[in-house]
């Protein structure tokens, strides 16, 4: 029997409270992607039509494929409406509570002003940026280990697919300042 | 033993020191995404796919495949001293795995997962040896009718089929083959569904989409739980792993039984998820201890791992043979196996013999090395767990961003990951499907061709789905399978029905 059993912890400081308040339930969620879907379904629908959903000397045209599957799609998705609708259950599932979104947002604004900057820095300076930012500010980690670790990963990332795979990515004034 | 033979010549190939290499890299990478908390097989081989871009073909499935192995084996880990299941199909394992480190008996839960996840997947792979290439060579003679109706089984089969409901499977399919359709058509060359952007002209690429859908939305989701987590250190001595070893042949009926099962769901759509917790429990009703079950029994580490493994394993056959693949994670391989344009399916058994033995041989020795690789280092994974997620949940946005731009070179693509992200997030939350979705972006386009072909051949009259008795049926079959919920209702109130009648008489 192994007696070198020491404990694991990891600790989640700005975790979300399991008590946090819904803003919307599932079933509102479901509702709204379905009428979403069913919109894309009649654009996709018309568009294939216009395309051509006949037949002609090659066979089935370019449009007739797709739109009966958006005929399909829209089936689908006006039948989960109706189940939503005719399904009386008092308690709806949460979607998502306050903190759970504030999380979410916390990864996919960076993330989105990650994709912008990437344009005019390129990729590796923005995500050294992403990296630092996001271990300082949202891990509330210790500032020379989220700098050093931000700087180690890019640096690697540019090692490896830069230079030892010739992958290209966005470049920005920092790697034209080292003839990249 | 023809199949023998090329195995040999498969190991031929592989054994260089460079794709020795490569495994080794896979193994670990795989296994740091396994234990990873949020990330698992699909989301770790759809990040890693682009580190494989420059390769050749042979090394690069090597690499992916390794990856995937490690995925597998890293999933237990964190099942079994955290009590976080790294997949669903971990889940089952937790239920004695968990309780048997509590006990301290964490070494003992481990060697048995990765011997039993090592068994399952042997299994597993022999199956594929000596099966495989029968039924490509078979798959010869398909021509476009026979191939769509294969395609009309995967689909209808996933709807019949999974748990999830209806009417969301057919959402998430039917939306991935719509996907699938945007661009150029490639009969006719005409533009569909682009509505003006030339961004659109290429299409919407497979890889981007599941970077999206399985990297980006996976983060989000691990975000918006409570990340603290406690579990138990363990470090595995060779005394535990030969006691384990020593019991295991007490338990060969529930191993075979569960690589059995496991082969079965694997190769069919049914999935890993299935197997694992069908094997449990059946390995639960067939025991003569039932009570002992979720106390800490080694059996209950067996059966789910081994199922889950050989499920996971055989997904690869029909990808191979059929190029139509099992899971999600084989649909991301198929994939990649595009990329480098090689077209997955019968021909690539005469086509690239070299490729496909290289990659059967390299499942039997990823296996093996993979196993004594998790034997020898699970402290050091273990440990891995101490990284925050903070640190780790920005590397991962790097690299799939880096993946998603590598595939054309397009900031759009980037966009597009960003979208499919977002899309993955929510659809995962009010339970639609990714595995359908994967499956139909992928599948998407080759369906819709050999459809086609198939009206062309006929002058447009669907009989040709019944023109023969092996299409007749296939297709039969798959609308069996589509009614098939319906088809069981109905049965069993006929059943009912006919009790009654029989009843008071």
């Amino acid at each position: 029997m192994p007696k070198t059993e020491t404990e694991i912890v990891v600790e989640d400081p700005t975790a979300p409270a399991s008590d946090s308040p819904a803003v919307t339930t599932n079933r509102t969620a479901d509702v709204v992607v379905s009428v979403l879907l069913l919109a894309f379904a009649a654009l996709l629908a018309y568009d294939n039509w216009r395309t051509g959903l006949g037949w002609d000397s090659t066979g089935p045209q370019a449009g007739y494929f797709p739109f009966y599957l958006s005929v399909i799609l829209a089936g689908a998705c006006l039948w989960g409406i109706a189940k939503e609708f005719l399904a009386r259950k008092a308690a709806a599932e949460t979607f998502v509570t306050r903190d759970q979104l504030r999380r979410v947002l916390q990864v996919f604004v960076p993330t989105l002003l990650f994709c912008f900057l990437m344009q005019w820095l390129g990729l590796y300076v923005a995500s050294f940026l992403l990296i630092a930012g996001f271990m300082v500010f949202v891990g509330r980690l210790a500032v020379w280990k989220s700098l050093l670790t931000a700087f180690l990963f890019s640096l690697i990332m540019f090692v490896t697919f830069e230079i030892a795979f010739d992958v290209i990515m966005p470049k920005g004034p920092l790697e034209s300042l080292f003839g990249r | 033993m023809e199949a023998f033979g090329l195995l040999v010549y498969g190991f031929s190939v592989l054994l260089t020191w460079k794709i020795l290499a490569l495994m080794m890299v896979g193994l670990v990478l795989g296994i740091f995404v396994g234990v990873l908390p949020g990330l698992g097989g699909p989301n770790g081989v759809a990040i890693l796919l682009p580190l494989t871009f420059t390769m050749d073909p042979t090394s690069a499935i090597v690499m992916l495949s390794c990856i995937y192995w490690g995925a597998l084996f890293g999933g237990a880990i964190t099942s079994i001293l955290f009590n976080i299941p790294g997949e669903a199909w971990s889940v089952a394992t937790t239920f004695d795995g968990y309780p048997m480190a509590q006990q301290g008996r964490a070494a003992e839960a481990l060697t048995a997962a990765f011997t039993s996840s090592f068994i399952g997947s042997l299994v597993a792979v022999l199956l594929i040896t000596f099966l495989a290439p029968g039924i490509a060579s078979f798959a010869l003679r398909f021509g476009p009718p026979e191939f769509f109706a294969v395609y009309l089984l995967t689909f209808c089969s996933f709807v019949g089929l999974g748990r999830e409901e209806k009417h969301k499977t057919v959402i998430s399919m039917a939306l991935g083959l719509l996907l699938t359709g945007v661009g150029m058509d490639t009969v006719s060359g005409q533009l569909r569904m682009t509505f003006g952007f030339d961004d659109l002209l290429r299409g919407i690429n497979f890889l981007v989409a599941v970077i999206g859908l399985f990297g980006i939305s996976e983060i989000m989701l691990t975000m918006e739980e409570r990340l603290a987590l406690r579990g138990h250190a363990a470090k595995i001595s060779l005394r535990v792993v030969l006691k384990v070893w020593k019991e295991m042949p007490r338990y060969w009926v529930t191993l075979l039984r569960s690589s059995a099962i496991g082969c079965w769901l694997g190769i069919t759509p049914g999935g890993a998820i299935a197997a694992s917790f069908m094997s449990y429990n059946l390995a639960k009703r067939f025991s003569k201890d039932k009570e002992s079950f979720g106390k800490g029994r080694i059996e209950g580490v067996f059966a789910p791992e081994t199922a889950a493994h050989a499920s996971g394993t055989s997904a690869l056959l029909p990808m191979l043979a059929l190029g139509i693949p099992g899971s999600g994670t084989a649909a991301i391989l198929l994939g990649g196996l595009m990329v480098w344009g090689l077209n997955p399916g019968p021909l690539l058994f005469v086509e690239h013999k070299g490729f496909v033995w290289g990659l059967i041989a390299s499942m039997y020795l990823g296996n093996v090395v993979g196993l004594v690789l998790v034997l020898t280092t699970v402290p050091l994974f273990a440990a891995v767990l101490r990284v925050p997620f903070s640190a780790i949940a920005p590397m991962i946005v790097v690299s799939c961003a880096i993946g998603a731009y590598a595939i054309q070179n397009a900031m759009f693509d980037i966009w597009l990951m960003l979208l499919f992200g977002v899309v993955g997030y929510v659809f995962k939350k009010i339970g639609i499907p990714l595995a359908p979705f994967t499956l139909a972006l992928v599948l998407g386009n080759r369906a819709e061709d050999s459809f086609r072909l198939s009206m062309i051949g006929s002058g447009g009259d669907m009989r040709v789905f019944w023109s023969n008795g092996l299409v007749g049926s296939i297709t039969t079959l798959a609308l069996v399978l589509l009614f098939w919920p319906l088809l069981a209702g109905g049965f069993a109130r006929l059943g009912r029905l006919v009790k009654d009648r029989k009843g008071p008489a």
